[in-house]
């Protein structure tokens, strides 16, 4: 069998006497939306930080592109192709969109320890800049400063910010938050078309686009993974009904 | 040239060179020698200025402890020229290397903090080498060192006062293209956008303790040079050229000028300087002996500019061409 793109097996994370992670085991596979779901405070966002490395795990391993990266730092698992987005808009609010999207090119573009280049003018970061831009419907944009840009734009420039490195992993901490119906059926069309060639780990509070998109979801309830499976195994199954979902909640 | 012409802030620059460059000329046809030693004091401390606002303007390392290179720059010169080794040629690159061996430590350490933290450990770092400097018994202790100036044989000779001027002056040139081309390189953007956002730049792929600590490196390397340059001035090192007061004044002037633009530590040390020599004598004017508190007047302007000139002296001159990181 082919190793998944990331394995986690056995994650643990305690902060004092709460344990925010408990012995989670997941795996997603290259082109394969995996949704990871879950009330608030189930431990999602901490669950991502031990993915990219921001948190340290107590226990457990994670595995990605057939290594073991849970003691790289999160600069190296960026380079090995593993990107992110966050919950809360994380760009650069000083810069342009473009530059934005030009400085995580350059990421991916060996070392930056060039002083007398312009890197305004490379060509090499301007020509995918724009292009990734573009790919996310904001090429009319680029001379914006992020910080002046809508929340929904900053979402997707987020993506593009993501996509630049050609990341072989997209994790995406709730990409539709904060984000009106219009935008939100938007990201979910972009999110749709990013699957191939690539894993995706989704967290995600709206339903109808986890339902939409994922091929296999997660359920996390106070820090345990409670169910894996299909949309459709996750839609019947009593415990996460009873733990999570609510009757009323579930789409059909 | 020509399309600087077409800007304020080139038409500003072009005229406050001209006027740097005839500076010499000047103070030798109205005799005013004084004059001469304030502006090569003044071009110095810009290069000091350049070189904070490459880490606090771009980097936004907030380094209180930036005097600490016009000491190492200094005693460098002082030391090897107390031991007979005078030649300009080993003085300098040594004061110079010196400051960023100093540099890469301390930001080693230092730049593992954040916050109030980076603020108090730069300034500890730097009072750690002001006191070494005051326990210098061989060397002068707290009263410093009367030194001989740096020879560059058949070069130069830099008791000539305009020549050491126009050095200063070429030099800070330099200082301020390199800024320019930093600001734009590929290292700069790095720098800027750990300034904006260190988290999302990591999640990147950048490793920016490692960017934010060869910045703070050249930085250091600048600063050296500027207490090199200093030191050969005065002719005269102490310990109080690294005190604490004289790295706020450096904090003062960069955030005076404007952060994070290529020319801003000048138009802040030419504000600091002017500021100084002027409101002294006007205060004496009104109460004799008050001019020793010129500060009392600079705080509130101070206040003025940061409350109503966000960017400094620079945004005065028009948009932002520089820094930042928008087009135009």
């Amino acid at each position: 069998m082919v190793e998944p793109l990331l394995s986690v097996t056995g994650l643990l994370k305690r902060f004092g006497g709460l344990v925010a992670t408990d012995n989670v085991s997941l795996d997603v596979r290259e082109g394969e939306i995996h949704a990871l779901i879950g009330p608030n405070g189930a431990g999602k966002t901490t669950l991502v930080h031990q993915l990219t490395g921001q948190l340290a795990p107590d226990a457990g391993s994670v595995r990605f592109a057939g290594l073991d990266i849970t003691r790289l730092a999160t600069p190296q698992r960026a380079r090995l192709g593993m990107a992110r987005s966050y919950q809360i808009t994380s760009v650069l609010r000083d810069f342009t969109a473009e530059d934005n999207v030009a400085i995580a090119v350059q990421a991916h573009r060996g070392h930056s320890f060039r002083f007398f280049a312009d890197a305004r003018h490379d060509a090499s970061l301007r020509v995918p800049a724009r292009a990734g831009l573009a790919a996310v419907g904001l090429d009319a944009r680029a001379d914006t400063l992020a910080a002046n840009l809508s929340h929904g734009e900053q979402r997707q420039l987020e993506i593009a910010m993501a996509l630049a490195g050609a990341p072989r992993l997209l994790l995406l901490d709730e990409p539709m938050a904060g984000m009106g119906p219009d935008e939100s059926q938007r990201m979910i069309a972009l999110l749709a078309g990013l699957k191939e060639r690539r894993g995706i780990l989704l967290i995600e509070h709206d339903m109808e686009a986890v339902f939409r998109l994922a091929d296999r979801i997660t359920v996390l309830v106070y820090g345990r993974a409670i169910a894996t499976g299909t949309p459709d195994e996750i839609r019947r199954d009593p415990a996460v009904r009873e733990a999570y979902l609510g009757d009323e909640a579930m789409p059909c | 040239m020509i399309q600087a012409l077409r800007t304020r802030r080139g038409l500003v620059v072009i005229a406050l060179a001209a006027l740097a460059i005839a500076l010499p000329l000047l103070t030798q046809a109205f005799d005013q020698r004084y004059l001469l030693s304030i502006g090569t004091r003044v071009v110095i401390w810009s290069i000091a200025a350049a070189s904070l606002n490459l880490i606090l303007g771009y980097g936004g390392m907030v380094s209180f402890g930036h005097a600490v290179f016009f000491g190492i720059g200094g005693y460098a010169v002082g030391i090897l020229g107390h031991h007979g080794v005078v030649l300009g040629w080993v003085q300098w690159p040594v004061g110079v290397l010196a400051a960023a061996l100093w540099a890469a430590a301390i930001g080693a350490l230092s730049l593992r903090t954040r916050g109030v933290y980076f603020i108090m450990i730069t300034l500890a770092f730097s009072q750690l080498v002001y006191y070494v400097g005051v326990g210098l018994e061989a060397y002068g202790a707290d009263d410093g060192l009367n030194i001989s100036r740096s020879r560059f044989p058949g070069l130069i000779d830099l008791r000539d006062r305009a020549a050491f001027y126009w050095l200063c002056l070429a030099l800070l040139g330099l200082v301020l293209w390199f800024s320019a081309r930093f600001a734009n390189s590929h290292f700069g953007f790095v720098l800027r956008g750990a300034k904006s956002n260190d988290v999302r730049m990591a999640s990147l792929g950048f490793p920016v303790f490692r960017y934010r600590l060869a910045a703070f490196t050249i930085s250091g390397a600048l600063g050296g040079l500027s207490g090199v340059l200093l030191a050969n001035h005065d002719a005269y090192i102490s310990p109080a050229m690294m005190s604490w007061v004289k790295s706020g004044d450096l904090i003062v002037i960069v955030v005076l000028g404007g952060m994070g633009t290529v020319f801003g530590p000048v138009w802040g040390t030419v504000a600091f300087f002017v500021l100084e020599e002027s409101l002294k004598p006007v205060i004496d004017l009104f109460r004799k002996g008050w001019g020793e508190y010129w500060q009392i007047v600079f705080g509130p302007i101070l206040i003025l500019i940061a409350l109503y000139a966000k960017g400094g002296i620079d945004s005065l001159l028009g948009g932002r061409r520089d820094g930042g990181g928008g087009h135009g």
